[in-house]
Formats: C-alpha cells, sequence, structure tokens
C-alpha cells in the first residue's frame, strides 16, 4: 500500500480574460497512483464542500489522445515526464512535501476564458485555412489503390500523431506555432492525397498563424522536447522548406 | 519583387533573412580572420598594413564591404524588431519558468548576446576602422622587400600634405608607403581593459554561433537525419575556433 503524498499547490485562479489573475496556495493529499488530473478532481471536491469555486480545468479524454488536459506544471507543461499529457502523469512523480506550480498555457494567441482553461480555438482557424484535403464523395475508395511507399506513410503518420494540445506553444520562449502548423503540412505534403492543395495550403497555414500573433520560431527546441507525442523538429525544417519554395513560385 | 515580399512581411521570411545574413556574417568572419592572422608575422607589419589598404582601397572588396555593413545593420535590426515581436505573443509570463530544461542557453539569449556583438563591432570600428580611414593619430611608415631574400626592412615615415597609401616595385624588391595600423593594434592591445572587452565579446559571439550556425540551415530548410549531425559538428567547431582565433590576436599582444 503506497503511502499518501502531501502536496502544496499553487494553481493560477483567473476569473476571466479580462481580470488579472494570481496563484493561490492549497493543500492537498494525494495517492500517488492517483493521476495529476485525479489529484486536481480531489481538489475541487474540497474546494466545493468548503463552498468556494473550484478550479476550472480542461480535459476530456484522460488517457492522452484528446490533447485538452493542458497545464504548466513546475515551468513545464504537461509536468516532468517526456512524452505524456498531463493526464498521463501520476502522483508519483512528486515527493511529499513538494510544491507544485500550476498555470495555463500562456500566449497571446491562447487567451485565458478561466483559471487554467485557455482558448486554444487559435489552431483550429489554423487547421480550418488549410490543414485538409479535399477528396470526391461517393464511396469509400479501395485503400490499397493509392500506393504509398512504407517509409513515408510510417513518417507522415509520426507527424499525424499530433494531437493538437498546444505545448509546444506553451513551451516555447516566443509562444511559437510552427512545430504544430508543421506537423500538419508536414503529414499531408508527403500523402498523394494532400498534393491538390500542397502549396496553398502551406500559405494559407502560415498566414492564418501569424495572423492569430503567435510568434516566429528561433528553433530553441522547446517545443519537440515537450511535445506529449514526440513530434520532431524537422517538421519545422519542412515547414520552412514547403512554404519558402510555394512563396518563390508566386503562390 | 513581389515574389520576394514575403521575406518581409510573414514570420518564416524574417527568419530566412536572419538566416542568409547570419551565414553571410559568418563567411565575412573567416575572410576576415584570415587577414587579422598577419599581425603574428613579424615583419614590422609589412604583410598586415598591406593587407590593410588592399582592404580598404580596393574597389570590388570596397563595395562588398559596404554590402557587409548593410547585412550586419539589417541582421541586427531584423533580429531585435523579432525578439520584441516575439516577447508580444507572450503577455504575461511564466511564474515558473522551465526553459532550461528543453533549450540550450545560447537559444533562449540570441538577442542579448546578438546586441552585446553588435555594441562590440561600433567600439571595434570607432578603434580602427574610423582611425584608419578618417583619423589623423596613425602614424606612417615605409618598408622595403628585398626579392631574393624576403627580407622587409623598415622606418618611420613622415607624412605630406594630403599624403596617399601606396605601394610600388623597385630594384630588386617591392617598396610600401603606408598608415601603420600594425603598431596602433599593437598599443591598443596593450591595455587590459580593451583586451577583455575584446576576449569577453568574443565569447558572447562563441555562445551566438553556438545556437546561430545549426539554427540558419534548419530555417532555410536542412535537417535531415544523415546531414544534420554534420552540420552540428562543423557548427561547433566553427562556433569555439573562430573566436578564439579572434581572441588570440589581443591575448598574444597583451602576453608578449
Ligand atoms: C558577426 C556577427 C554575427 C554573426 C556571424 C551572426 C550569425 C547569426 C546566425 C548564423 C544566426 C542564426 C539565424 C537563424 O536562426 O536562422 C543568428 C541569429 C540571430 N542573430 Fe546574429 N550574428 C551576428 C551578429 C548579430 C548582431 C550584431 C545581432 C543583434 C543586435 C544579432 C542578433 C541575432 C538574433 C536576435 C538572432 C536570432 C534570430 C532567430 O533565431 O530568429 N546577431 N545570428
Ligand atoms: S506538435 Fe506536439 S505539443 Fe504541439 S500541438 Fe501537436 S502534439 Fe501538442
Ligand atoms: S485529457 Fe485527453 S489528452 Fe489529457
Amino acid at each position: 500500500m503506497s503511502d499518501t503524498l502531501n502536496i502544496n499547490l499553487k494553481v493560477w485562479r483567473q476569473a476571466n480574460g479580462n481580470e488579472k489573475g494570481k496563484f493561490e496556495s492549497y493543500q492537498v493529499q494525494a495517492n500517488p497512483d492517483m493521476s495529476f488530473l485525479e489529484m486536481f478532481d480531489v481538489l475541487n471536491e474540497q474546494l466545493i464542500e468548503d463552498g468556494r469555486e473550484p478550479v476550472a480545468f480542461d480535459h476530456d479524454c484522460r488517457e492522452g489522445i484528446c490533447g485538452m488536459c493542458s497545464m504548466v506544471i513546475n515551468g513545464r507543461p504537461h509536468g516532468p515526464k517526456q512524452g505524456v499529457t498531463t493526464c498521463q502523469l501520476h502522483m508519483r512523480s512528486f515527493k511529499d512535501g513538494d510544491t507544485v506550480v500550476v498555470e495555463p498555457w500562456r500566449a497571446s494567441a491562447f487567451p485565458v476564458i478561466k483559471d487554467l482553461s485557455v482558448d486554444r480555438g487559435a489552431f483550429d482557424r489554423i487547421i480550418a485555412a488549410g490543414g485538409y484535403v479535399s477528396v470526391n464523395t461517393g464511396n469509400a475508395v479501395d485503400a490499397n489503390s493509392i500506393l504509398i511507399p512504407k517509409d513515408v506513410a510510417d513518417k507522415a503518420f509520426e507527424a499525424a500523431t499530433c494531437i493538437g494540445c498546444g505545448a509546444c506553444v506553451s513551451a516555447c520562449k516566443n509562444a511559437s506555432a510552427m512545430l504544430f502548423v508543421g506537423a500538419k503540412v508536414t503529414q499531408l505534403s508527403m500523402l498523394p492525397q494532400g498534393q491538390a492543395e500542397r502549396e496553398s495550403r502551406v500559405v494559407a497555414m502560415v498566414n492564418q498563424m501569424d495572423a492569430e500573433g503567435f510568434g516566429a520560431c528561433t528553433n530553441t527546441g522547446a517545443c519537440a522536447a515537450e511535445c506529449p507525442k514526440e513530434i520532431p523538429l524537422s517538421v519545422i525544417a519542412t515547414l520552412n522548406r514547403e512554404y519558402t519554395s510555394a512563396k518563390l513560385k508566386g503562390r | 519583387m513581389k515574389l520576394l515580399s514575403f521575406l518581409f512581411t510573414s514570420s518564416i521570411g524574417r527568419k530566412l533573412i536572419m538566416a542568409l545574413t547570419g551565414l553571410f556574417l559568418c563567411l565575412f568572419l573567416i575572410v576576415h580572420l584570415i587577414g587579422n592572422l598577419q599581425l603574428f608575422k613579424a615583419d614590422g607589419g609589412y604583410a598586415f598594413n598591406h593587407y590593410a589598404w588592399f582592404m580598404t582601397s580596393n574597389p570590388l572588396i570596397k563595395t562588398v564591404s559596404w554590402g557587409l555593413y548593410a547585412m550586419i545593420i539589417l541582421h541586427a535590426v531584423k533580429g531585435i524588431y523579432l525578439a520584441m515581436q516575439n516577447r508580444k505573443a507572450r503577455e504575461v509570463s511564466y511564474g515558473v519558468n522551465g526553459g532550461s530544461s528543453n533549450s540550450t542557453w545560447s537559444s533562449r539569449n540570441m538577442a542579448i548576446l546578438g546586441s552585446i556583438i553588435f555594441i562590440f563591432i561600433g567600439i571595434h570600428m570607432g578603434d580602427f576602422w574610423r582611425e584608419y580611414k578618417f583619423g589623423d593619430e596613425i602614424t606612417w611608415k615605409s618598408y622595403t622587400q628585398d626579392y631574393n631574400t624576403q627580407e622587409v626592412t623598415w622606418a618611420d615615415y613622415t607624412p605630406v600634405e594630403g599624403q596617399k597609401i601606396y605601394a610600388k616595385d623597385i630594384e630588386g624588391g617591392h617598396m610600401l608607403v603606408a598608415k601603420d595600423l600594425y603598431v596602433e593594434v599593437w598599443e591598443s592591445f596593450k591595455q587590459p581593459w580593451i583586451v577583455l572587452i575584446y576576449v569577453l565579446s568574443m565569447l558572447a559571439l562563441s555562445f551566438h554561433l553556438l545556437h546561430g550556425f545549426q539554427s540558419a540551415f534548419q530555417t532555410l530548410g536542412v535537417n535531415h537525419p544523415s546531414y544534420s549531425p554534420i552540420i552540428q559538428f562543423i557548427g561547433r567547431a566553427f562556433a569555439i575556433l573562430v573566436p578564439l582565433g579572434f581572441a588570440a590576436i589581443p591575448l598574444y599582444v597583451l602576453f608578449q
């Protein structure tokens, strides 16, 4: 039977996008087998019992595939572990008596809605601008009728594992969205289905990215280091290449 | 021109400017370092002063020089502007910043390092370039080199009103009458505080290049499992050896 952990939490509380926020301190007793989000459930139950406002935080699948659980934990998106989301982080990664500071993603393009919950609509608008392929309606085409070499399919799939969580933006000192945009552009530019919009896509997505107020990439590599899906930095080089060649062709 | 307007209007375009000007500056560093190594020759400054005159009078080199000044200013202005834009992309900063666990120190401090280099370039050009081109404090020397023995002899020279630097072939050899930038450099680097400024600035340059060199290739879209390790290796060697070569000159003079 594992011991209970006493955790000193410092959580960012902000009533809405217009108010200024501040850190509040809480004490929580957590079981080492709890996920980080379950620890927050315990905190919120405690707060509700005390008649106080629970902490607003985003979550959905709680199994690392939806990308909702945005929390910066002790200065790192999704906490200290590599390749996991907050919902996949367990309290056994902390020690009894630890102070844990929890903040929202901070980027001008991701305004705070409340507490730890931010509006990531900017990502949706970037995808809407070009992160799609056009297909004919009607019967589904046989999966093997379009031949794709295995290594290309693997590379495209690696980029496709992006869950749109925004950890890359939150980790980047410039709040740049290049890893996210690079992942989508890489995935679609490698596949035959993505060729029709290849050039217009990358230009439209980068235009939207710039318009949303994300910063410019300075290749610090923080994004790839913190990405829960370990999307490699090379997708940014691909994005630079795709964008430059589309532009030089007059797109 | 319209095709290239994205270089100034998009985030990726601005980055391309940083990368292209940055790599051009890296090329310049090599040329500049090779020239400066003439200072190590014990020929009374004959080779170095010849080189300095060539660099400031040859029309082709003069044109490239003006291009270089433009590149430095473009790189610096764009770099500072980029850094300011990037700050705006995060209006509220983190309470706890985990930057050191996911990125290198130099990558996070390019603008500060660049600004140190920029100030240094100002000091350095004021010290030597401005003095050489427009000042009247530099003394003159005349040199003669014997073609058979390659031996160089020199003497102080008193310039006349409106004196021009010149070189000509003479019986059995070659002569040069030139401003003695060599002795100017030598005297400067006998002052420890000047040497300290130079050495610290080269340290800043080293860190700037440690991130900058390989970063430029990533910006240009070159990232490949076979080539990237080579680029990283060359980048690291460049970032250490080139600033070291520059720093060696003032240190050598000081401890001579
Ligand atoms: C001889 C001098 C210099 C050399 C060789 C040099 C070289 C470079 C290189 C190769 C890069 C990488 C470009 C990229 O990431 O794509 C870079 C980036 C940068 N440089 Fe310089 N630089 C020099 C001077 C300066 C000066 C004087 C400043 C500013 C005042 C400056 C500011 C910056 C900034 C802010 C960046 C980061 C830009 C970014 O990564 O987006 N540099 N430099
Ligand atoms: S690239 Fe990684 S960190 Fe960025 S949104 Fe996609 S999964 Fe999240
Ligand atoms: S809640 Fe879905 S990834 Fe964490």
